[in-house]
Parts: C-alpha cells; structure tokens; sequence
C-alpha cells in the first residue's frame, strides 16, 4: 500500500470522524441499540434463569445477542457509511477523484470495524455488573466469533452497497433487511438440531452457524471447537468474494448506466 | 481536426442508452489553456459527455485521450490531474466548508493543504462561511465553496457542469472571472457545459456546439457569429437547430 493510497483512505476516515462530530445523536445511536438489546436480553435471561436454568447457563443469551450483533453492526456500519454519501449526493466527487473502488471499500471496512468496537464494548462491559455475565471470559475464541461476524456482516454490505448502486436508494431497506434474513438460520439462540430438516440445509451453507455452534459447545460444555471456526471462516472468504463480485458487478453497470452521477436523493 | 499539441482528444465518442443515441460520434479537442464551451440545448449530450470525460460513464465506443493517456481504459493515471463542478453533485452537507476542504485535500493528496485552503478561502471569499456546515450555505455560497473544492488540487483540466445555474448574474459574473483568473495564472484547460449562450460567448475561446448528441458546429464565438452572419451565439444556434431540425 503507497502513501497516495493510505492519504485517500486517511481522507475518507477524516470524513466519516468529522460527520460522527457534527451530530451527537449519530455517535450516541452507535452505543444505544447494542446497550439496549443487551438489557431487554438481559432480564430475558434473568426470568428464564429461574424457570429454566439450563437456557441461560453460562450467560448463553447475553453472550449470543452481543456476538450476533457484531454482525448486525459491522453491516449496518459499513452500509449506513456508504448510504451517506448517496444521500449527501456526494458519490460522485468520490469517483472522479483519484480514489480507486477497492480503497473505498477499505475505508468503510476500516469505519465499520471502528464503529462496531465503539457500540459493542460499552455493552459487553455493561453486561457484566449488570448481570454477572461477562463474554471476555470466552478469552482468545471471542476474537474468531467477533471477527468471522463482522466478516460476514462486510461480504453482506458488499452485495447491499453494490445493489445500491445500481438500483439508487429504492433498495435501502435491503439494508436492514438482509442480516435477518440469516438470523432464523444462524441458530444464535438454539442447536442447529432444533431447526426442520430443511432449515439445517440452509444453515450448514452458513458460516454463522459454526461461529454459534462453536460458541454454544465452548459456554455450555467447555469444549473448544477450532475446526467449527475455520469451517465458518472458509465460508466467510467464499461469500466475501461473492459479495466483492456483486459490487464489482454493479459498479460497472452503474458506470454503463451512467448512474454515479445521479446517485442521491 | 484534432490538434496535435491537445491536452484532450476526444475521437467519434459515442453512448447509446437502450436504442437512443445519447453522445454520436463527438469529435473535438482542447487545447492547454483554453476555455471551451459544452453548449447545447437540454438533451443535447452535455452532461453525457462530461460523465465520459470524468470517468462516470463508459462509452459505447469511441476514444478519449487526456494527457496522452487513453482515459477509458486508465483513467486512474490522470484523475489526480483533474477536476469538477457541478451544482447537481452535493459536497457533504453536515462537514463544514473547512472540513470539506480538508478532506478533499486528503483525497487528492495536496501538498502543503493548510496554505492552498487559505488561498482558496480568500480566492472566493470563504472566511466568513469556513466553520459553517454546507446544509447552511445559499446556492451562490456553496457555488463558491464547490468551485473551490474543485480547485484544491489545482487541475490543470477543470470540468464545469453549468456552474452558475440558477445564480445571479452579478454572483455568475464574479465567477466567470474567478474562471478566468485561474486558467491566466495557471494555464489550465476548462470545459464548460451550458445551456446559456451569452455566457459561453462571454467566457469561452472556443465553443462545440451539440444537438441532439452530435456536434453540429465549432469554432471561436466570434468565428461562429461570422460564418453564420449572426450577432450573437443564441442566433446561430436556433439557426442550425432549424437547418438540423433540432430542439
């Protein structure tokens, strides 16, 4: 990487910083949703604990909520980056610039990883003397769970960022909409054993499901899983390149289309 | 005819969307230092073309080459070298005009940025609105502000899409010296695209003409006026649109 190239990154973490400044609200909303999840999960699993201990063994819940939302955020960070500049019209003085595709998409991977840190920290240092569950205890693992997730959320954002292109703001709710459409698949609160016959097909294409499986059997049995962890990160490499697929894709048709210059509200 | 010592060469460009043709088979070329105006009615292919010249839409066939590189194919080799106004694209609208500034340095990787901001602030009298966030500005403030993004890395081919649409005339006036001013200290090349004949008579060296995406006449105002006994742009253009059957 030459110094041009870090200069440009450098310019666009400049000004997602300065946008994050310019409005308390954006860099509070950063914190919120995980902080409250973690709460509303929180007392869920207070109430199970007393009906059905073996549900919330280990803080399973707390711990699944605050591990699957580093997908959610890491997604919905690197997409609401890039929605920014559609709805700021501002698409195009990026690409008539020098900055190249794949250093944009550096640059929001690098703004997604830094807001996703700032919302999920303070709510998994919340949960422990809220409810004596800390999931720092899952040690090293915890940073194969959290980076396979946030590296699905980035090939998700990919194909959503590269739809936007091509089809304009109209598709933003894929935005919102794509990570819950793996969630019921993803087995972040049961066994992949609880899902129809059907259902597990879809789930073992998934590498979500080896990071919840493998964080289910290190919680609940002590049992350390690495090949569950590579599987899911095997999947990951396969759908981030997907993903970079769809953009590229969509880049060149929105540059055949003549639809950079449009972009916006 | 393509001059040689051209800092654009623009060969029998064309884009079709669907079944339309939206560019036909432009050909001109510009000159270092010269201003050229883009004129056409609405739908003529301005806009068009100035998305070709700036990377943002693929050509359907035909050459650009800018710098003596093929933009087309490397466009990425002279970006750095070039720049754009449009009051159709929007700088961020919650940054302030200083830090728009500063990260528009950052992309185009300006050398001493503090100094060229400053110039630029007082070039286009910006020290009042620096710390104001653009969502703020009146139109003819954020032209100024988008001109001078446009400027910070001191292209040697500036773009202009109408850049005094729907300003006043005495604030167009003061930009189109602004314009002036920088191609005399800089030696720069600008490309205007406007529907407004008396600016482009009043601003450009040279004018191409276009209707209905084909060139359909070039030369100096003055040539122009002269080969087609008009007196004024406005009146060679109806003219050649009623010969063509144009808009």
């Amino acid at each position: 990487m030459n110094t041009s190239t870090i200069g440009r990154i450098s310019a666009l973490l400049l000004r997602y910083f300065f946008l994050l400044r310019s409005s308390w609200p954006r860099l509070l909303e950063i914190a919120y949703w995980p902080t409250v999840q973690m709460i509303i999960w929180g007392f869920t699993s207070v109430h199970f604990s007393n009906s059905s201990p073996e549900l919330t063994a280990g803080g399973i819940l707390i711990s699944a909520v605050l591990v699957w939302d580093s997908l959610f955020r890491s997604h919905i960070s690197y997409t609401l980056s890039f929605l920014e500049e559609m709805w700021s019209r501002n698409l195009a003085n990026l690409f008539v610039s020098p900055l190249r595709p794949w250093e944009l998409i550096l640059s929001l991977a690098t703004v997604s990883m830094i807001r996703t840190l700032i919302g999920m920290v303070p709510a998994a240092l919340l949960a422990i003397p809220f409810f004596g569950v800390s999931v720092f205890e899952l040690g090293l693992p915890l940073l194969g769970f959290f980076l396979n997730l946030v590296f699905t959320g980035w090939a998700i954002s990919q194909a959503v960022t590269g739809i936007l292109l091509r089809y304009g703001l109209g598709a933003e709710s894929l935005t919102w909409m794509l990570p819950f459409l793996l969630a019921p698949f993803s087995c972040i609160y049961y066994p992949l054993e609880t899902l129809p016959g059907w259902m597990q097909t879809i789930a073992q294409y998934l590498s979500t499901t080896y990071v919840f499986e493998g964080m289910r059997a290190l919680v609940l049995h002590d049992e350390w899983k690495p090949d569950l962890l590579w599987k899911a990160f095997l999947l990951n490499v396969i759908y981030f390149i997907l993903g970079l697929g769809v953009f590229c894709l969509a880049f060149r048709s929105a540059r055949n289309r003549g639809l950079l210059l449009q972009s916006g509200e | 005819m393509i001059k040689p010592e051209s800092l654009l060469k623009v060969d029998r460009l064309s884009k079709r969307f669907r079944s339309k043709w939206a560019v036909n088979e432009l050909t001109f070329a510009l000159s270092p230092g010269s201003i050229v105006g883009l004129l056409g009615g609405n739908g003529a292919g301005k806009t068009t073309t100035l998305s070709m010249l700036l990377g943002l839409l693929e050509p359907t066939s035909g050459s650009i080459r800018l710098f003596g590189h093929d933009f087309v194919k490397n466009r990425h080799a002279v970006l750095h070298r070039m720049n754009f106004c449009s009051p159709y694209v929007d700088l961020p609208q919650r940054l302030t005009v200083r830090e728009n500034l500063r990260v528009f340095a950052r992309l185009y990787g300006v050398h001493n940025s503090s100094a060229r901001i400053e110039k630029l602030t007082a070039d286009f009298r910006l020290l009042e609105l620096m710390d104001q966030p653009i969502r703020r500005l009146s139109s003819g403030q954020k032209t100024r502000v988008s001109l001078a993004k446009a400027l910070i890395n001191q292209p040697e081919f500036l773009l202009l899409d109408e850049p005094t649409a729907s300003l006043s005339p005495d604030v167009s006036q003061w930009i189109r010296q602004r314009l002036r001013d920088y191609r005399d200290q800089t030696g720069a090349s600008i490309l205007f695209a406007s529907h407004d004949m008396r600016e482009v008579e009043l601003l450009c060296d040279e004018v191409v003409m276009m209707s209905h995406g084909r060139l359909i006449e070039q030369g100096s105002p003055q040539d122009l006026q002269d080969r087609h006994q008009r007196d004024s742009l406005e009146e060679v253009f109806l003219a050649l649109n009623e010969q063509g059957g144009g808009a």
